[in-house]
């Protein structure tokens, strides 16, 4: 491209007055945001006393859940559609003939790897029966690796844990209709 | 004998007052970037292996016991003699600035004492030389490291810092000197004593000695806006990139003694030391309580310059190095002469003229128009960097191709 090309700018370096020249307003404007930004409010959160304001917690990828139904026991009928969508493969399921009558299987092993899990949110979407969950638990933290992988006992306790502040999903909706 | 161990006494509490000062200014500094940066800042360690925080206050423990734990690692490439050198060389020539930091004359009441002078060398007639002296001999200290570490980076960061440390030099020594002919001494106690006896600080009277001499102390102390010697961004960390460890620690707290020393300086010879008016009284020896006093304002004026440094380095933007280089000899140098010749005609012809208070009030009023004057004619001038923007225009390899072109 040559330097007469019509297609190129040339900008010019913008003319200073002599207010601009002598540097004052400068010198004056940078240190009025500094003393300005001094004082103002602090946008850190002093985690863990206090916690982020989300917006929308139903709506955030955090840490599963297995969901239980009226009488207490586990949702999930193992269908595997959650560990075949997972892009991550950190789900594992166990199946096994379900010992109650309203279904054919049970999961009687459910474990999924929260270092290995990406909190995409697939398996949540793939769930048919609204077993599995992602909660806004996002401070998750173990001192080893075997501790990170949730099992069905540990996914459970999740659920007991946050279900009064996030119900499920099908709850949501039988509550929301009426309105 | 006895004056050996007041010396030893002296040098005890400066070094350990001026250490403790160094890691609690960095927490501050810390503090003070964040609060600019809207953040909170390190306010979380307090007393070890409880839950007690006072806001922070145990940082600075955990921030040294780091840097002493930490591997002290040599690189194979560097000339080792020289590597080990030069941390050495710039916290010893950072520390015994201090010896001449004079705190005022104590006098203990205790019969056949002698007033005791709160400096570690007393009566040093020499005083402001040796200040400068002593640290222009850090310039040695990030040479060495630089040029040791055997590095492209730390070797273009101490290029740069031995320029500008050369190059600030004679501005800070101009902006004294007119102090230096209006004070009528070279110490500085002496110094700091006149400003209390006319009770006008010499910011007053020369405000373009102070502005010269800040604008000098800033680049001297490797501050931002001049901190070119490390910038982070484009020299990773400057002449300290190979350095680790506690070694690491002793340029950082070297330079931040500087900082402290440019701090104390101002102090001393522009904003009159010890003095306060109407609350530290103006004679050479106090007694204990007036001395503690005299202490406390001193401190208090320090803490002041000290915060200023803080805040001006998330004020302004750093300058490029043509820009630093000029703006020490295109602009600081001559604003420099300009004070000096000032001040020498106004001490042949002005202040005979006057007595009293009307001498000090003309004096601040020729010192101001100076500055002025002076401030303008630079804008005006206007020596800033030059242009290198492209233009549109005939480009050189275009008329070098038009010329092979023609016959």
């Amino acid at each position: 491209m040559k330097p007469d090309d019509k297609n190129i700018k040339w900008a010019e370096e913008p003319k200073l007055g002599l207010a601009g020249k002598s540097y004052l307003p400068l010198i004056a404007g940078g240190i009025t945001t500094t003393l300005k930004h001094l004082v103002s409010p602090k946008t850190t959160v002093q985690t863990p006393e206090e916690r982020h304001e989300m917006a929308d917690p139903l709506g955030y990828r955090g840490v599963h859940r297995l969901n239980r139904d009226e009488q207490g026991r586990v949702k999930c009928v193992a269908c595997f559609l959650c560990s075949t969508a997972c892009p991550a493969h950190c789900i594992d399921i166990v199946a096994a003939e379900s010992p109650w009558p309203d279904r054919e299987k049970y999961p009687q092993s459910f474990s999924i790897d929260e270092l290995r899990c990406i909190f995409c949110g697939m398996c949540e979407e793939a769930c048919p029966v609204d077993a599995i969950e992602l909660t806004s638990l996002y401070d998750l933290a173990g001192k080893s690796r075997e501790e990170m992988i949730f099992d069905k006992e540990k996914l459970l306790s999740v659920y007991d844990q946050t279900k009064d502040a996030e119900p499920m999903r099908t709850v949501r909706e039988q509550t929301e209709k009426p309105s | 004998m006895w004056i050996l161990l007041e010396a030893l006494i002296k040098i005890t509490v400066v070094i350990g007052g001026v250490m403790t000062a160094a890691a609690y200014l960095v927490l501050l500094e810390r503090r003070v970037a964040a609060w600019v940066q809207d953040r909170r800042g390190p306010n979380r360690v307090g007393i070890p292996l409880t839950k007690i925080r006072i806001f922070g206050l145990g940082q600075p423990i955990a921030d040294g016991v780091k840097f002493i734990f930490k591997e002290e690692f040599i690189p194979g490439h560097v000339n080792r003699w020289l590597y080990v050198l030069a941390p050495m060389v710039m916290f010893v020539a950072a520390i015994v600035l201090f010896a001449a930091v004079p705190f005022g004359h104590v006098d203990l009441g205790i019969d056949g004492w002698e007033p005791i002078a709160l400096v570690v060398m007393p009566g040093l007639d020499v005083g402001i030389v040796y200040v400068f002296a002593v640290s222009s001999i850090a310039v040695y200290g990030v040479l060495l490291g630089s040029w040791a570490s055997n590095n492209k980076y730390a070797f273009l960061g101490g290029l740069r810092s031995a320029a500008q440390l050369i190059s600030y030099e004679i501005p800070l020594g101009l902006g004294i000197l007119g102090i230096v002919l209006v004070s009528g001494t070279l110490r500085i106690d002496g110094i700091v004593q006149a400003q209390a006896e006319s009770g006008v600080w010499n910011v007053f009277t020369q405000p373009l000695g102070f502005v010269v001499f800040l604008v000098a102390a800033f680049a001297e102390a490797g501050r931002l806006p001049f901190d070119l010697a490390e910038t982070e961004q484009e020299l990773v960390g400057g002449f300290h990139t190979e350095y680790s460890g506690i070694k690491l620690m002793m340029f950082l707290v070297a330079e931040y003694l500087h900082m402290i020393a440019a701090s104390f300086l101002i102090v001393l010879l522009f904003f009159g030391g010890w003095h306060f008016w109407g609350l530290t009284g103006s004679e050479p020896v106090a007694g204990i309580g007036l001395a503690l006093l005299r202490i406390l304002v001193l401190l208090a004026k320090f803490m002041l310059v000290v915060l200023f440094f803080m805040v001006a380095r998330w004020s302004w933007p750093r300058f490029r190095f043509d820009q630093l280089m000029d703006l020490a000899w295109k602009v600081m140098l001559p604003l420099g002469l300009v004070n000096l010749v000032g001040i020498a005609f106004w001490i042949e012809y002005g202040r005979p003229q006057f007595t009293g208070a009307a001498e000090w009030i003309v004096m601040a009023i020729c010192g101001w128009v100076l500055l002025f004057l002076s401030w303008l004619v630079t804008t005006l001038v206007s020596p800033s960097a030059p242009d290198n923007r492209p233009r549109l225009g005939p480009v050189a390899a275009d008329l070098d191709a038009k010329e092979a072109a023609s016959p």
